[in-house]
């Protein structure tokens, strides 16, 4: 990879990890409500998984979903107005933290019911057959979703009809505070999707950027080939809790402190740096100017205000029925 | 003017949009090959192929999230669950994304989707095959509610179903498939939201809708030949359901006997009930009589069964005692 593109992966991952550093501060001012689930940690999976999409593909994903539609190309100041409630932010304030979508960059929709959004990409994947069109659906979901029932219902019609859907499993090792272990009589999910619906699956790790476009890339082509899904499991970590009220005392200190050393965005910049020879200040101008974008999104969301409750009836139908 | 079935008359009505419109698609369990299990999609595989019209297996929950997805890209699709019964395994898909979406996601989609599913009780098919599950799609917001009660409605309704662009739960009674009637040549879509009063009557409105709407006719027939003219109001669409006909008959009658299938408890008849109170209170000249579903799991045995359908006399009684 170029340079340029390189120092734009690592851009990328420090305007996800900042968002969500900012996020932070602002739920502990009371500025934000309700359950809010931070990326941090997992900037390679989607940074990776996304990296060779194209405008036209569709993205789906979980509730953890900031960074889904910021790397999707959504708004910085959008999201953190959506996440304050305003009616300035991407879902006018009536989405919150687990609900952003936003049809202009194709990001068709965080969804706050483990494995709900996995038939979803299905339709969309089979809205794409049905046109001959060579696009891609991403579609992003935890281990914790491979235990529901529409998961597997999921997965099985998108082999059968061969759609072009690539299945990003963040396998984090956490559902909630349940470990996969706990949850799961196997426990790869990989080798659980690969016996029962026939696809080509990967296991990667999901703290590598390299890796994860890598096998990104050999997913979404398959994808555009008409030759239907594939199975990404990304190996990785959450550094927080699941939400912000989760104080993941389930988690051992040493095993935090493990992951923290394979943290992508030390790794990136250590690669960038092995291969162009790119100097601290490069990285400090970058640093500095995402700070300036995350400011200005507070700044944009602090502005902002909630839709007043006479509006609370707009948007239920799209025509009068 | 051709004496056509409720089944023929949905038939015709899916064909027709899906001439007009080719991002009309139809799937779901065995309704391409098999052509549905109660024959309702006949022809439409041979005429519209595998692209158009495809089986699924066995997976409600999906059926509903691929049509949700499928509207998101830009298609219309017409899923069929096989029976509302098993849209209960799909409720999530249903309720809590489906019908939430568009307003969860600040109106940036819509979502054309019309999901049909027959239902009904009367056919000892037992608790797990019986419901009339109306309710709990009615209680949601987001979506649309249609119940046709006639041939020539299954077809105009549905017509109006396919092309709105918000998500329908179109309800077809099992009891109504075989039931003929006349449906005009050329028929238009009947607009959504809209009550039909099918019997002008002077002394009590009797309102219902779906197979409770011939039990209403009945009835009122029954009741002519004691000199009591009973208006009959049939809701067609039961969110948004009509309030204007539905009071307009009430204000004229003064008095009133709502019919459903279903249960009672926070049932519909209870929310028509209400209404007529809170908006011409005045014009009543008695309370306001339910004939609902009885409220147990629908049994198994032939005469257990039908005690716990409205019939006829079940509604004449309650007539008589508001005209009491």
């Amino acid at each position: 990879m170029r340079k340029d593109e390189l120092m734009r992966v690592y851009t990328q991952m420090r305007l996800a990890r900042g968002f969500e550093t900012r996020v932070a501060e602002q739920y502990q001012k009371g500025r934000i409500g309700g359950f809010c689930h931070l990326y941090s940690g997992e900037e390679a999976v989607a940074v990776g998984a996304m990296w060779h999409l194209r405008p036209d593909d569709y993205v789906v994903g979980s509730y953890r979903d900031h960074a889904y539609y910021i790397l999707r190309g959504g708004d910085p100041r959008k999201c953190m107005a959506e996440l304050f409630g305003h009616a300035e932010g991407c879902c006018k304030g009536k989405g919150g933290s687990m609900h952003l979508f936003d049809p202009e960059v194709n990001f068709m929709g965080g969804y706050a019911i483990v494995g709900g959004m996995c038939p979803i990409a299905v339709g969309l994947g089979y809205a794409i057959q049905y046109s001959s069109e060579d696009r891609a659906v991403l579609c992003f979901f935890g281990d914790g979703a491979t235990n529901q029932g529409v998961y597997h219902e999921a997965l099985n019609m998108a082999s059968l009809y061969k759609l072009p859907v690539v299945w990003v499993c963040e396998n984090n090792h956490y559902a909630i505070g349940t470990s996969v272990q706990r949850a799961s009589a196997q426990e790869s999910m990989a080798r659980k999707a690969k016996a029962a619906y026939d696809l080509p699956t990967y296991v990667v790790d999901g703290m590598d950027f390299f890796k994860m476009q890598s096998v990104a890339e050999r997913a979404i082509a398959h994808a555009r080939a008409g030759k239907g899904p594939s199975f990404i499991e990304a190996r990785c970590y959450r550094y927080r809790g699941h939400s912000m009220s989760d104080p993941a005392t389930y988690r051992s200190k040493e095993e935090v402190d493990f992951w923290k050393t394979r943290d992508p965005i030390p790794r990136i910049k250590a690669a960038i740096k092995h291969d162009f020879d790119v100097p601290d200040e490069e990285f400090a101008a970058v640093d500095k100017q995402v700070r300036e974008q995350l400011d200005e999104a507070v700044r944009f969301a602090e502005a902002g205000a909630e839709l007043p409750p006479d509006r609370l009836y707009e948007d239920l139908y799209a025509d009068p029925a | 003017m051709a004496k056509i079935s409720y089944r023929d008359a949905i038939n015709q009505a899916l064909r027709e949009e899906m001439e007009r419109d080719d991002s009309v698609v139809l799937f779901g369990e065995d309704v391409a090959h098999y052509e549905g299990s109660f024959k309702v999609t006949r022809g439409l595989l041979e005429k519209f192929g595998e692209r158009r019209v495809f089986d699924t297996p066995i997976s409600e929950a999906a059926i509903v999230g691929m049509a949700t997805g499928a509207a998101l890209g830009k298609l219309r699709p017409v899923p069929e669950l096989m029976t509302v019964n098993f849209a209960y395994v799909a409720m999530d898909q249903i309720l809590n994304h489906l019908a939430v979406m568009r307003y969860m996601f600040g109106g940036q989609c819509t979502l054309p989707v019309t999901i049909r599913m027959p239902g009904g009780g009367g056919h000892q098919l037992g608790s797990q095959h019986s419901h009339s599950a109306e309710v709990h799609f009615v209680h949601t917001a987001g979506l649309i509610v249609v119940y046709p009660a006639t041939p020539a409605d299954a077809k105009a309704l549905l017509k109006a179903s396919i092309r709105d662009d918000n998500p329908v739960i179109f309800l077809e009674h099992e009891g109504l498939y075989n039931f003929q009637d006349e449906v005009p040549d050329g028929i238009e879509p009947a607009p959504l939201g809209q009550a039909a009063v099918l019997r002008e009557g002077t002394d009590l409105t009797i309102v219902a809708y779906g197979a409770m709407t011939h039990v209403a006719l009945e009835a009122a027939e029954q009741l002519a030949q004691d000199g009591v003219q009973a208006e009959v109001v049939d809701l067609r669409t039961l969110r948004p359901w009509d309030k204007e006909t539905v009071t307009d008959s009430v204000a004229k009658t003064h008095r009133a006997v709502v019919v459903e299938e279903s249960p009672p408890v926070c049932g519909i008849a209870a929310e028509v009930a209400t209404n007529i109170y809170e908006i011409v209170f005045d014009a009543l000249d008695a309370p306001i009589e339910r004939v609902s579903g009885a409220d147990v799991p629908l049994p198994y045995a032939k005469d257990l069964e039908q005690a716990c359908i409205p019939h006829a006399p079940d509604v004449v009684a309650a007539a008589r005692k508001v005209l009491a």
